[in-house]
């Protein structure tokens, strides 16, 4: 148990290439944080460096009260999941799960209740002989697990650690991982591009891009108010609609004339505008009103997708389809326009500029 | 492995046939004739030969020439096998690690393997020459007076030395690959599970390496056993007798030298038993302690 941070971490590689650009967190004890973002954010190589697999090129991470900079990984108190299991395929299960407290000077009789106890957590006491090209996929995830958490160590790292799973298993065992930590109440990081994986295991999310932090909050902060049109674009799905628009004396205009008034002290030109897929609603009647703004739009096509159905159409001066979520059984030709309502409480204001979010 | 059928079932014979002819020609015929001749004195002039049954193979064994060239032979293989792995995993195990110009460090330990065993010889007996051997005079620094060719020891060290230098090469390309071959991962993992490097490589590394190393374990008995011809010939071809040779040389030496063609075939009949032995023996036993993933 230990809180873990970073302080203006920075990791330049040989050749110039900057993968992290300053990134500071603070992770309190206890806390499950999700390392989120498209591939080459560099959120692996974060956690890799927390690990002490990368180098630090600049700042500093502090597990606990202690600077590791220079530790080893094994002195680091850490225990990590790798995407590709990483199983010792020369050991049986309980010798994977037991070497690393081997190492340490463990006891044997400890080491034994260790993973004895693990074992029976995870549910593998039936696999301890076996050696890990014996198991399944599903089975070598959770002796994966089993060897991180026999340690107890300070804090779990997981790089991806569902990747490799079918859709059923990596459900069940997102689960399984989140009950586990809540269990053992063990401060963890974890690395994913699954945005779903991401909302539902993540006390906070930090949201990476680019080598810097996009934004850092609840599951429910950051999908309720991305601070960028990157991470409206990144965290939910089907994506966040956006949609330019022209500012002129204190006003928003769309390209049908539509308007709402601009952010107090936004004076650029250009703004953009994001709504979500569930925040449109189809409009029968028609014309503005003051608590929702009117849109329409062409359909392209309609995606059903079970228990709801995304509407796929063109709106003018919009360069993406926008997409709208509608009941399950609702039918609409290709080609027939469509009056659209999205409340006003519910838009989004981002700077076209530097696409940061602009009202509160 | 995929299953084909062959339509015709001659076919997998014929295209069978080159290898098959090979291994009659160049083994099973001069095999054959040579456990024929061991029960023959051979006249060396080639005007007839006696049978003798098993003399041959008496004379042979109960020799105390051929015990100690026996025993010169196991001793040889040993310090030959034992260091040319030895090295080379070590050198694999560093070069693994080379961040910076690796190709061109791995190149230098790799080109030996193009020189040719006779060749090598000859650069041993360069390198260990009485007057300008560099190795010679190093060795008189520390007041060793190093006598190839005459100092039954000194010898038997410098064959050893060249047959070493020029097998690891080989060695070196395998441990390499093999080390290329082991998760990044895995090693990671062990990186987080066990501080120190040497425990780790014994732990994690060397295991995941047994298959490569079975493997040139075979290899390299085979070679100090029977590849070492042309170095030993090179470097003791001008020298006296009663110098350091090994089991296969002194088949060479009795038969071509000596004219004693038959008990040169009962002592080649004894080392085709010999290896026949030592194949079945290693793949039985130490296969079975060897991890393949």
């Amino acid at each position: 148990m230990a809180i873990i941070t970073l302080d203006k971490v920075r990791k330049v590689y040989a050749g110039g290439v900057e993968a992290v650009k300053g990134v500071s967190i603070d992770i309190a004890d206890g806390e499950f944080i999700v390392l989120v973002g498209p591939s080459g954010c560099g959120k692996s190589t974060l956690l890799r460096m927390v690990a002490g697999l990368e180098e630090i090129s600049d700042g500093e991470i502090r597990i606990g009260e202690r600077v590791v900079n220079r530790v080893e990984p094994a002195d680091r108190d850490i225990a990590m999941v790798f995407q590709n299991y990483a199983l010792y395929p020369h050991m049986s299960v309980y010798d994977n799960l037991a070497y690393g407290l081997r190492n340490r000077g463990t006891a044997k009789s400890e080491i034994d209740a260790r993973v004895k106890e693990a074992a029976r957590i995870l549910e593998i006491g039936d696999f301890l002989d076996r050696k890990p090209r014996q198991l399944s996929g599903g089975q070598r995830q959770r002796v994966a697990m089993g060897r991180a958490i026999v340690r107890k160590p300070a804090a779990f790292l997981f790089d991806e650690p569902l990747s490799n799973l079918d859709a059923k298993l990596r459900v069940q065992m997102r689960i399984e991982i989140k009950r586990l930590q809540e269990a053992l109440g063990t401060t963890s990081v974890y690395v994913t591009h699954d945005q779903l994986e991401a909302m539902t295991l993540a006390h906070r999310l930090v949201v990476l891009n680019h080598g810097r932090i996009e934004q850092i909050g609840t599951p429910l902060e950051v999908y309720e108010k991305p601070a960028s049109t990157f991470v409206a674009g990144f965290i939910g799905s089907p994506a966040m609609n956006i949609i330019p628009v022209k500012s002129k004396e204190g006003r928003l205009h769309l390209e049908s004339g539509e308007g709402l008034d601009a952010p107090d002290g936004f004076g650029a030109e250009k703004a953009l505008l994001g709504v979500r897929p569930e925040d449109l609603k189809v409009d029968f009647e028609g014309g503005s009103s003051d608590d929702a703004l009117s849109l329409s739009m062409k359909v392209i096509a309609v995606e059903p997708v079970g228990a709801e159905s995304y509407v796929h159409g063109r709106m003018s001066g919009v360069a993406d389809d926008v997409v709208v979520r509608v009941p399950a059984k609702a039918e609409y030709a290709a080609g027939v326009s469509l009056s659209l309502k999205a409340p006003r409480d519910r838009l989004h204001i981002f700077d076209a500029a530097n696409g940061q979010r602009l009202n509160g | 492995m995929k299953k084909v059928q062959f339509q015709n079932r001659w076919i997998p014979y014929l295209l069978l046939l080159p290898q098959l002819s090979i291994v009659a020609v160049f083994f099973l015929w001069p095999a054959a004739e040579a456990v024929r001749a061991s029960f023959f004195l051979e006249d060396p002039f080639g005007f007839g030969s006696t049978f003798v049954g098993f003399d041959n193979f008496i004379d042979t064994v109960s020799s105390s020439d051929y015990l100690r060239v026996t025993r010169f032979t196991v001793v040889f293989t040993f310090f030959v096998t034992f260091f040319s792995l030895g090295l080379a995993l070590l050198l694999a195990v560093k070069a693994d690690k080379v961040l910076h110009g690796s190709s061109a460090y791995k190149t230098l330990l790799m080109w030996v393997y193009a020189v040719a065993p006779p060749v090598a010889g000859l650069i041993g007996i360069l390198l260990f020459d009485q007057h300008v051997g560099p190795i010679v005079d190093m060795a008189a620094l520390v007041g060793w007076k190093m006598q190839i060719g005459v100092n039954y020891f000194d010898t038997g060290m410098a064959m050893t030395m060249v047959a070493v230098w020029k097998q690891i090469p080989v060695n070196f390309i395998f441990f390499l690959s093999g080390l290329q071959g082991i998760s990044k991962s895995v090693q990671e993992a062990a990186a987080i599970d066990c501080r120190s490097g040497i425990r780790r490589f014994w732990t994690v590394t060397f295991p995941l390496l047994a298959p490569t190393g079975f493997f040139l374990l075979i290899i390299n008995i085979t070679y100090a056993f029977f590849d070492t011809f042309g170095i030993i010939d090179v470097m003791l071809k001008t020298q006296p007798g009663n110098d350091p040779i090994t089991l296969v040389y002194k088949v060479y030496q009795d038969g071509f030298r000596g004219n004693d063609l038959g008990g040169s075939s009962a002592q080649s009949v004894i080392l085709m038993l010999v290896v026949f032995v030592l194949t079945i023996v290693q793949f039985r036993l130490i296969e079975r302690r060897v991890h393949y993933t």
